[in-house]
């Protein structure tokens, strides 16, 4: 099967899931937010007008402009933190998955080709990975380092590459049988080729699976430790942040937690959506057992 | 049999080596870790005394071997803010951690798994979609928001339950449910597509020929050979649910462990951080090894491997 109609196939599969487009569309407009918070946003998100602490959605503050989303106890825009709190989303997922997918694919490559001692001590590096839980590593390493963007990439990056190491070790064990890797091998192309030229195509597909509920993960991560007070600094907009200051009124004044979390809930469960029908468009084996009715 | 058991111990030991070790990095990973203990307030003499105090003067090497010598005697230090030896005060918050995990893991075992069931029998029925919307849904929700959504309608609306504190089951309801919502979708979608292996299979219809009724056949043939995928999930969910405590328990100012985390880190209280951090590793190592155990009785082909 020619290449362009394999690629135009599995674009028209994943293009016929509802769910997928929909992902599509929210992803789409979370990216816009996360690249241009300042035009899209219609305050200043630090702003704070005081005189208009607390205005309830939808309703026009005392000098006359229309909070859609209210206020905080701050009388910060909320509409404008939320834009902004986008990019500092994206940011961070993004970062942290390309770091994570980075040193795991690396990690994966390696044990799926050299095989033996690396292969055994890569892959029990990851299962000690698995042991632990992730969530304390992140805050013990967050409390001894401090709380900043870097370091909330560094935490999440690097907790995160076992996954991926599982992943790429797996599918490479596979594709270095391939006759084609083969063929390359006795063409006398080198290994470091062999892998970038041969088997890293071949194992993009679910890499980049993966990848993309890695986002939704980091995502979580990311508003979770913001929430708990370790997460990005205060004066930068966050879904997590905005959500613990908006709990400590939650009695009263709901819409302080509750546009920063529907955000948060939208944006990974389009990113899930997403990853859903990516899997479905690029597993062969998913494919084959659509072809013969099994699903 | 035997073996397999030596196996899963020894490697539960060296995750337990592993885990200090880890520990260990990462308080290291500031450079010299004596400024944690210090503060900000203290002074040159203070940051010497408390250097050779605590070792930090040492080699590397040597300070890990006598971390581990102490770790291994349990002795993690006394809390910066407590004031007193740390593992008492984390073994204090661990039983109403375990309540707070045990309660969550059984709301999602006992819903997911009908709900999976059900779901799996009727594939493509509006209850499938329903159910496993919700699971999608489950899935994507923050805990945090989740909790905050809950205290809003159950708590403070509706007033059915305490919204922080208060005693019994009524106060563990909404933490329970908020910290079981993910292993609850996660264990409804497992148990789903390991039914969808199983009731193809040959040895069910076979069942069926036998004259045993329909639900004998799914829950005693069917579940039972769908069930370690289950089980696993279950097990590493429990895991999760222990370290994901840490958020609901902000949520909800419950007094555990994860709570005890948060304060131990907001305080830079790293005696008390690295108690809290062995005492749930070494948990989770062991629940590990259980559910390890588990899978033996489960499935005749590990028993007799």
């Amino acid at each position: 099967m020619p290449e362009w109609w394999a690629f135009h196939r599995r674009t028209r599969t994943f293009l016929a899931a509802p769910s997928a487009r929909f992902g599509l569309i929210v992803l789409a407009g979370v990216l816009l937010c996360a690249l241009l918070p300042g035009r899209l946003a219609p305050a200043d998100p630090n702003e704070q007008q005081l005189l208009a602490r607390f205005t309830p959605p939808a309703t026009r503050t005392s000098d006359g402009t229309l909070a859609a989303l209210g206020t905080d106890q701050l009388g910060r825009d909320i509409l404008s933190r939320v834009i902004h709190g986008a990019r500092t989303s994206v940011l961070i997922g993004m970062s942290a998955v390309l770091l994570a997918g980075a040193v795991g694919t690396s990690l994966g490559l390696t044990a799926g080709m050299r095989g033996g001692m690396s292969d055994h001590l890569i892959m029990r590096l990851a299962d000690m990975q698995f042991a632990f839980p992730f969530i304390l590593l992140a805050i013990t390493v967050i409390g001894v380092l401090g709380a900043s963007i870097r370091n909330i990439i560094l935490v999440v990056g690097l907790s995160n590459w076992a996954t991926y190491a599982r992943v790429v070790r797996a599918e490479t064990l596979a594709v270095r049988e391939r006759a084609y890797v083969d063929a390359a091998r006795s063409l006398g192309l080198s290994r470091p080729r062999i892998v970038w030229r041969h088997v890293l195509p071949n194992v993009s597909a679910s890499l980049i699976v993966v990848a993309t509920f890695g986002v939704a993960g980091a995502i979580l991560t990311e508003a979770g430790l913001s929430f708990l007070g370790l997460g990005v600094p205060l004066a930068i907009p966050s879904w997590g942040g905005m959500l613990a200051e908006g709990r400590q009124f939650v009695d009263t004044r709901y819409w302080l937690a509750l546009f920063p979390g529907a955000a948060l809930f939208v944006t990974v469960m389009a990113i899930n959506l997403l990853g859903d029908a990516l899997r479905d468009a690029l597993d062969p084996y998913l494919q084959s057992r659509r072809a013969v009715g099994q699903l | 049999m035997i073996a397999y058991l030596v196996q899963r111990l020894a490697w539960a030991a060296v995750l337990l080596v592993a885990t200090t070790l880890m520990v260990f990095v990462v308080v290291h990973l500031s450079g010299d870790p004596t400024a944690l203990y210090v503060g900000p307030e203290g002074t040159r003499a203070d940051y010497e005394m408390v250097r050779a105090a605590l070792g930090f003067d040492r080699p590397l090497p040597e300070q890990y071997g006598r971390f581990l010598a102490r770790a291994a005697r349990a002795d993690f230090g006394r809390s910066l803010r407590h004031q007193q030896p740390t593992l008492p005060l984390v073994l204090e918050r661990f039983p109403a951690t375990l309540k707070l995990a045990l309660v969550a893991m059984l709301l999602a075992a006992l819903l997911a798994v009908p709900l999976g069931i059900l779901s799996a029998l009727r594939r493509n029925s509006v209850l499938d979609s329903c159910a496993m919307t919700f699971a999608l849904s489950g899935q994507c929700m923050p805990t945090f928001w989740l909790g905050i959504l809950l205290i809003l309608v159950f708590g403070v609306h509706l007033g059915w339950v305490p919204v922080y504190g208060g005693e019994g089951l009524r106060a563990l309801a909404l933490p329970a449910v908020t910290l079981g919502v993910w292993a609850m979708a996660r264990t409804a979608r497992i148990t789903r597509s390991s039914m969808l292996e199983v009731l193809p299979q040959d040895f069910l219809r076979t069942a069926r020929a036998k004259g045993i009724s329909e639900w004998g056949v799914i829950l005693r043939h069917g579940l039972r050979n769908g069930a370690i995928p289950i089980v696993t999930a279950l097990g590493l969910e429990l895991g999760n649910l222990l370290g994901g405590a840490v958020i609901t328990e902000a949520v909800f100012a419950y007094p555990g462990i994860g709570r005890l985390a948060v304060e131990a880190v907001v305080n830079k209280d790293i005696p008390l951080l690295q108690a809290v951090v062995f005492t749930i590793a070494t948990a989770l190592i062991l629940l590990n090894v259980a559910v390890d155990l588990l899978y033996m009785v489960l499935d005749p082909r590990v028993r007799l491997a």
